[in-house]
């Protein structure tokens, strides 16, 4: 029992050793002691309830991607039955309920068009992303797989998650936390961001830039009414400029969309000082481009960001070097925005904030500081408890005690686990069980002594016989932190994992170290009396 | 030197002898707490009931100015707010459900935050905003629902584990004492109306985590006593186990209250109602322990040949029951 070999006794110092110089990064910082750069420096991340920052949840609108998987099956069809060769002819093709549906012209083609379809509905992936079936003798019915769509949402999410990602960076705050939470949730956190409007403005927009002509032959009394012209298409102007509120016409097919774009910067038009953002295409977007404004000079076209129209300038010359310039009313910031937006490329889903917050910087350094104020005056009060209490024993307690909070904390920054408010609640707790371990041991040591044991066989009685509730009371402590994890969500969480890794600390720590240091002791000194 | 005892050697207080007017007065609290708390209801923050919160400090005077914020806030037409001191007495909590558009147009909720924190910013010149919360009644909903799964599952798994590791009257004890412990510490809750939001939850799984290791402590010298004395009746095993370990009881309460303490006295005031909540629950987790997890044993029958090994009878839950496994 009080018998260590050589080699468990260098590996438990090792292991000690080890986690303290873990610690020692985030002690500095939370002092305010710098910390040289040459060393490695993994530190605990404070939350933002410590650190001060703002934190969205946005959910996706995942009726979006079935929509838009539904128009992009449909043309589809349309092109490989049209491209076949010879052509499938087919009529009465719609998209309604969420399932596509057409009827061939010439029912003995059924084979045909269904060898056709199949490189569509199996998909690329391993997955069958649509279930074919023909009705009647020659209808086609599409219905999408609900593993296809559950494919195409976690795609879409993956991209999104991206996009969210490469704008937030583009802001240029520190250390921003962007996870991809359940199926259909995007959690972002920006710790000393204290405008969490940037934050929104810039993730509230999907960037989907287009360029469309503008249908001249639409009369605007048929616009008022939301009429367009065969082909066409109403679009409103964009809130903030200058025709907000009404609404044009844009020929819906032979536009251009912006997902071609290499570069987009703010700058500013150089005669009116209007606030623009450049944007570079890639060669072939840029082609595409220089086609397009060729062919229509003297006409206008409008630029179309997420359905809204900026502005509908005329061309005046076709715009060949792969370069165009959009104007909208902007501000130099919200110029800024758009450029950034465009560069990071366009969200596949709209994403909505259904959850913020934002906490001072002021409150989070408050909390931190007096949180640690308290926590050292309690700690400082309860190590002189133990040594008054339990003597040698009780200063073994103590040593136990100050290694377990230095290797919790540095098991913690080599994890780069997050410290939140509830956090230091389970950091009280971890500390409350290590001391009970340690009360546990001695009172029973106590006991054994007051029942006539010798020293050694007290202390090896009381360590054998204090393992047994200590064990017990842990692991249930470890189910219940791990059921936590499993079912709670934010704070609950942080909270599960500072009990989860205090628990391993703090037996290690109470038992096993202050069992190795007792054992030396009594080695050494062989003592016949015991102060407890 | 002369140590410290904070129990006198000798101690032998009949805890038992106390065991029916203390349950009588227990299960009286605890249907007491269940009433409050269906009848009253929690004050549920805006994790769990969705809306806006605005905390805002005022940092030039000592109590924040509240009869003239809710003047204030109340003019910009979005309803009454419930306008709370949190923590320190110069600073408040401010709540408004959500309006409703926001189900249509997110952006409203942000409109409304903007023009709140202007008008504050613009009436009140030292209000500082520290903290703007704003959850959608999705999402608290789901906030809500999960916390008290994983409270439920792990009270649950809790009992389970004892049940095994000792016997099914163990369980049954502990998920008592558990019980005992959430309710009360609810009942408080919705007594005294303190807000009750996901930090709080911490605070209650802390209560959990504390009292369960009391009561353990309690079961396993229960266990150990009835091996070692089996001619012993119950209730004195009971009484017997509860004084030997009233030693270690005090001790550790003593500890985790003194570091609580220290935090409620001197912590931040955004910890002040979880740290409040955690210190009562100590009391309520230790007393539970002493009062509700033994006595019960004796009503569900605990067997004193649970323990002992069967002659020729070596079986596993046997050999785990003894702690040898």
């Amino acid at each position: 029992m009080l018998d260590f070999p050589g080699w468990k006794k260098v590996w438990l110092w090792f292991l000690t050793l080890t986690a303290v110089a873990a610690a020692l990064p985030t002690i500095a910082s939370l002092s305010g002691v710098k910390w040289p750069e040459a060393l490695p420096g993994p530190q605990v991340n404070l939350g933002l309830d410590l650190a001060g920052g703002s934190q969205i949840l946005l959910e996706a609108n995942t009726s979006q991607v079935a929509r838009q998987r539904l128009e992009s099956m449909e043309e589809d069809v349309r092109r490989v039955l049209r491209q076949a060769s010879p052509a499938i002819r087919i009529g009465d093709l719609s998209s309604s309920n969420g399932r596509i549906s057409f009827l061939l012209d010439d029912a003995t083609q059924v084979d045909r068009a269904r060898e056709e379809l199949l490189p569509l509905v199996n998909g690329s992936g391993p997955v069958r992303e649509w279930n074919l079936e023909v009705v009647d003798g020659s209808r086609f019915v599409l219905t999408p797989t609900k593993n296809g769509l559950e494919q195409a949402i976690s795609n879409a999410m993956d991209t999104a998650t991206e996009v969210v990602r490469k704008r937030i960076d583009a802001l240029g705050t520190r250390e921003p936390t962007i996870i991809r939470e359940g199926d259909t949730r995007i959690s972002v956190q920006v710790p000393g961001l204290s405008d969490p409007e940037a934050l929104k403005s810039l993730l509230g927009q999907t960037a989907k830039l287009e360029f469309k002509l503008v249908d001249v032959t639409a009369l605007q009394s048929d616009i008022v009414q939301g009429i367009a012209p065969p082909g066409s298409e109403i679009v409103p102007y964009a809130p903030g400029t200058p025709l907000a509120g009404t609404s044009i016409a844009v020929k819906r097919l032979g536009g251009i969309r912006g997902d071609s774009l290499t570069n987009a910067q703010q700058s500013f038009e150089q005669r009116s000082n209007q606030a623009v953002v450049d944007i570079t295409f890639d060669q072939a977007g840029g082609k595409k481009f220089a086609d397009l404004t060729a062919q229509n000079v003297g006409k206008p076209f409008a630029i179309i960001l997420d359905g809204q129209v900026l502005s509908a300038p005329n061309i005046n010359e076709p715009i060949l070097g792969g370069k165009a310039q959009i104007s909208g009313s902007f501000t130099a910031e919200s110029a800024n925005q758009l450029a950034i937006s465009l560069r990071s490329g366009a969200l596949p889903v709209d994403l909505t904030v259904i959850q913020q917050g934002t906490v001072g910087p002021e409150l989070g350094a408050d909390s931190i500081r007096k949180g640690l104020l308290a926590m050292s005056i309690g700690s400082l009060a309860v190590l002189m408890l133990m040594g008054f209490t339990y003597g040698r024993l009780g200063l073994y307690a103590n040593a136990a005690l100050v290694v377990n909070v230095l290797m919790l904390l540095g098991v913690m920054a080599a994890f780069k686990t997050t410290l939140t408010l509830p956090g230091i609640a389970g950091f009280v707790l971890t500390i409350g069980a290590a001391v009970d371990a340690n009360v546990l041991i001695n009172e029973r040591i106590r006991e054994e002594r007051k029942r006539g044991r010798r020293v050694v066989a007290a202390i090896e009685t009381g360590y054998k016989e204090a393992s047994r509730a200590i064990f017990d009371a842990n692991i249930t402590n470890v189910i219940a932190a791990v059921l936590l994890f499993a079912f709670g969500s934010g704070p609950v969480r942080g909270f599960a994992v500072v009990l989860m890794i205090g628990i391993v600390t703090s037996v290690f720590t109470a038992v096993t170290m202050t069992r190795l240091w007792v054992a030396g002791w009594l080695r050494k000194a062989r003592p016949q009396e015991l102060n407890i | 030197m002369r140590l410290l005892k904070l129990v006198p050697d000798d101690t032998n207080i009949h805890f038992l002898k106390w065991r029916v007017p203390f349950y009588s007065f227990s299960t009286l609290l605890i249907v007491a707490s269940i009433a409050l708390v269906l009848i009253r209801g929690l004050n549920l923050g805006v994790d769990f009931v969705g809306g806006q919160q605005i905390l805002v400090t005022f940092t030039q005077s000592k109590e924040a100015p509240v009869a003239e914020l809710r003047e204030q806030v109340a003019g910009l037409g979005y309803g009454e707010p419930v306008i709370q001191i949190a923590g320190a007495q110069n600073e408040v909590s401010i709540r408004f459900p959500l309006p409703e558009e926001v189900a249509k147009n997110p952006a409203a909720s942000d409109a409304m935050t903007t023009k709140i924190v202007k008008s504050i910013e613009a009436e009140f010149k030292d209000a500082r905003i520290d903290d703007l919360t704003s959850v959608s009644g999705k999402v608290s909903g789901e906030l809500f629902s999960t916390a008290m799964y994983a409270l439920g599952f792990a009270m649950l798994a809790i009992s389970i584990y004892i049940w095994v590791r000792f016997e099914w009257q163990f369980g049954v004890g502990a998920l008592f004492a558990l019980v005992h412990d959430v309710s009360l510490t609810l009942g408080m809750f919705a007594l005294f109306q303190i807000e009750f939001d996901l930090k709080i939850v911490a605070a209650i799984l802390t209560i959990i985590g504390y009292s369960l290791n009391d009561t353990i402590v309690v079961y396993d010298r229960i266990r150990e006593n009835m091996k070692k004395y089996r001619k012993m009746q119950l209730p004195e095993i009971l009484d017997l186990s509860v004084n030997e370990t009233l030693a270690r009881t005090v001790m550790t309460s003593l500890t985790i209250l003194i570091v609580l303490v220290a935090l409620l006295l001197m912590g931040p005031a955004s910890l002040f109602g979880f740290t409040a909540a955690i210190t009562l629950g100590i009391f309520v987790g230790t007393y539970s322990s002493v009062y509700m997890a033994a006595p019960i044993l004796i009503w569900l029958g605990v067997d004193s040949h649970s323990f002992v090994p069967e002659e020729n009878v070596g079986d596993k839950a046997d050999a785990l029951a003894r702690g040898e496994a």
